[in-house]
């Protein structure tokens, strides 16, 4: 089955792509158990860490995937763009492309800039989004489907029956379209609780269920995850005040209290502690917030291997 | 002693056999007949005898909706440039926008933008003036000073933004009665589109691009016909683009209202699905929408609630658009493939014959502009400016061979049919086999 040759947005993948990309991060989990944590797959690629909005966690987790393969790491952390006057997209590009990168991770606040990247011209190799905008975060879909899989499903297959509930700012979160996305290829049943406000125009048609309230259905879910929400969209008018919003679609003890004894708690970070979700839920033992961050090495390593590497069975071959 | 040329082997735009004869900068005899019998012209002889091989000739177009960018953004266009690419495109006429910089604001501004365009001497170029100091929609500009400049405007607009203050639209609305002039609104409700980016819908949705919903410009042009109704004033709608803003119009007709419209070649035939590409060259204020959008446009411009074309042709210098689709700026370059376009959407797909799309093009727009030079029909005693189309002859838009300084047509590589051959500008070839004569 073929992969793409870029990994811009999780609507590339097929099922089979996707529960390839989950296997082949187990695989490596396992490896990694092991006392020798890096394998020599992508020895003498040089991998560029392309980031223009301050992320120092995803940038970290990619840049210990990429050095874990034995590759070598370029951190370029854009300040400015062509909004702002700085280096254009296209100049910046074209440099790392002559200074030979062979693939690039690109974070960039505008939606489809990782497409324009791979399609027009400016960079050869293999271009994957780090996420773009509002657009998408197709490695931290993945890493949560990883997660939520090594709870409540299986290596080789895919998250079929799983019960998810994304809640809150649906309209602005690249990571509620990924996996919305990919949830759906691999069988999960997803529903959307967020304010009509936040809510994007067309949502009918998404595969997802919408609710405009958490507590009649909250021990329905299997996976809570709460989304952040940020404090200017208080005063875009999405919604009244902060309390509002926590009060209504903030996960708190008491909700927790109500969820199913096996639900867990995902959240894709950074967290505003005592907005989306209180301290306690946040570092309770139902929490698998941690366990994201592990497996989003895991899973990069993954996307990087299967990307770079050209093969898709046996790891440690370079 | 001015030289007469004569013309022969043409058609009208209604396809009868046609024989003219051009004496200076007017046309001296005009013979058409739908019979078998060959018209036949004066017994004056004359200087040159000019076959054209059967193709169509009609008034040359008349653009109300032109970016010309000079004075203040000189990369992307100046009057002679957008001159040479209008008249390639078979315009005789367009219409400066304003929002350059210095905004055409005072007598001074538009007097120089039509300035510029008799030393170019390709086409009329008409300015149009802001409605706004700035366009900043705080205060009225001197409307009537450049009125009564040498440029005449009648036309005030401030393309780019909205006139969003309903006080400061009436006031406007009111003013312009004083010459008959008409205020041309760019409806965007400008608080309910801030950062917009694409068409609000499903497909923005998806692509995570800031939307800009249909109601911005619906709820202004229906606020708009009823103030112009209110004042007794005229009301022109500037790049028409939704469904539910040409059924407000439809229904301001219907009442009796003053009100005209117009529509972009690429709202006629593009569509908001483009954007998935985040090629910025799909990226135009108002937006792309959807299919049944273009649909109800080109229905609109058929029954007559639409009553013209015009190209807003938009140019940017490659550095606006080879970016990220936020990055970008708003806009498409038209005037080369305006007839082209609007065929392909109007005639070829049989709701509009050929002759009604010429009118849509020519003597609509200066009717509504107060051409006066290019309101009437080709005749005895007209001023001698005319476009030659052949209509069989098919070509390719290639961008790279733009007669304006930039480059950024979304119709590059396509197809098209309706080739426009030559255009002659008050007695003079500007235009010929494809060619800008200067």
């Amino acid at each position: 089955m073929k992969f793409p040759k870029h990994l811009l947005s999780v609507e590339d993948l097929s099922r089979e792509n996707a529960i390839t990309i989950l296997d082949t991060a187990s695989e490596l989990a396992r490896v990694s158990d092991g006392s020798i944590k890096k394998l020599p797959t992508l020895r003498g690629r040089a991998i560029v860490n392309l980031f223009y909005e301050d992320s120092t966690r995803t940038r970290i987790s990619f840049e210990t995937a990429a050095k874990r393969l034995s590759a070598d790491v370029i951190n370029f952390s854009a300040k400015g763009s062509s909004v702002s006057k700085g280096e254009s997209l296209k100049d910046t590009a074209l440099t790392l492309q002559a200074m030979g990168a062979d693939a690039v991770i690109i974070r960039h606040p505008s939606s489809g800039a990782p497409q324009r990247l791979a399609e027009a011209g400016w960079i050869k190799g293999p271009v994957i989004n780090a996420g773009d905008g509002t657009h998408q975060h197709p490695t931290q879909a993945l890493l949560d489907a990883f997660t939520i899989r090594n709870r409540f499903g299986e290596v080789g297959k895919g998250l079929d029956g799983v019960k998810i509930a994304i809640i809150g700012d649906i309209l602005h979160s690249r990571v509620a379209r990924s996996n919305v996305f990919l949830a759906s290829i691999l069988g999960a049943e997803v529903t959307l609780i967020s304010p009509p406000t936040l809510l994007p125009v067309g949502i009918e048609n998404w595969p997802a269920k919408i609710r405009y309230r958490i507590d009649d259905h909250i021990n329905d879910f299997d996976v809570v995850m709460p989304l952040r929400i940020q404090r200017e969209r208080m005063h875009e008018g999405f919604f009244p005040t902060e309390r509002e919003f926590s009060r209504h679609f903030g996960v708190n003890q008491d909700r927790l209290a109500k969820m199913k004894s096996s639900g867990v708690i995902l959240h894709p970070g950074p967290m505003n502690r005592g907005v989306e979700i209180d301290a306690l839920s946040a570092d309770s033992d139902r929490s698998l917030i941690v366990n994201q961050v592990t497996n989003g090495v895991f899973v990069r390593m993954a996307v990087l291997y299967l990307l770079l590497a050209g093969v898709n069975q046996g790891l440690g071959e370079s | 002693m001015s030289s007469k040329m004569s013309f022969t082997n043409a058609v009208d735009v209604d396809g009868k056999a046609l024989e003219f004869t051009v004496v200076g900068d007017r046309i001296t005899e005009w013979s058409t007949n739908s019979g078998s019998r060959k018209p036949t012209l004066g017994d004056v002889k004359s200087d040159e005898v000019i076959d054209l091989g059967g193709m169509t000739v009609v008034p040359s177009f008349v653009d109300l909706h032109t970016h010309l960018r000079e004075p203040g953004k000189e990369d992307a266009e100046t009057v002679l440039s957008g001159s040479r690419a209008a008249v390639k495109g078979g315009f005789g006429a367009i219409s400066a926008m304003p929002n350059t910089n210095p905004v055409a604001d005072t007598a001074g501004v538009v007097e120089q933008v039509h300035s510029l365009g008799v030393e170019a001497e390709l086409c009329d170029v008409f300015p149009i003036g802001a409605v706004t100091v700035g366009q900043q929609g705080e205060r009225l500009a001197e409307i009537l000073a450049m009125a009564e400049s040498r440029a005449k405007v009648r036309i005030f607009s401030d393309d780019g933004h909205c006139v969003a203050d309903p006080v400061l639209m009436r006031r406007a609305l009111e003013y312009v009665k004083i010459f008959d002039g008409v205020i041309a609104q760019h409806a965007q409700e400008p608080h309910l589109t801030r950062g917009a980016q694409m068409n609000e819908s499903e497909v923005s949705a998806r692509l995570g691009l800031k939307g800009w919903p249909a109601v911005a410009e619906e709820a202004i042009i229906a606020r708009d016909v009823l103030l112009a109704d209110h004042v007794q004033s005229r009301l022109h709608v500037c790049h028409v683009s939704t469904a539910g803003s040409v059924e407000i119009i439809r229904w301001a007709k219907t009442r009796g209202i003053n009100v005209t419209a117009e529509v972009t070649p690429h709202h006629l035939l593009l569509t908001e699905d483009l954007a998935s590409t985040y090629d910025p060259v799909f990226k135009v204020n108002p937006p792309l929408r959807s299919a049944r959008d273009v649909e109800v446009l080109r229905e609109g411009l058929a029954d007559g609630t639409i009553d013209i074309i015009a190209t807003d042709h938009a140019p940017h210098p490659d550095e606006s658009k080879d970016c990220e689709w936020d990055a970008a700026a708003f806009g498409m370059t038209g005037l080369e493939t305006a007839l082209s376009i609007s065929y392909k959407a109007m005639v070829e797909s049989g709701l509009m014959t050929f002759a009604r799309l010429i009118d849509s093009l020519t003597m609509k727009p200066a009717q509504i502009g107060g051409y006066t030079d290019h309101a009437s029909p080709l005749k005895e005693g007209s001023f001698a400016s005319f476009t030659v189309i052949d209509n069989q002859r098919r070509w390719h838009v290639d961008r790279e061979k733009s007669l304006s300084r930039s480059r950024n047509t979304p119709f590059h590589g396509l197809e098209l049919g309706c080739y426009v051959h030559d255009v002659m500008y008050r007695g003079s070839w500007v235009l010929r086999a494809g060619t800008v004569t200067r």
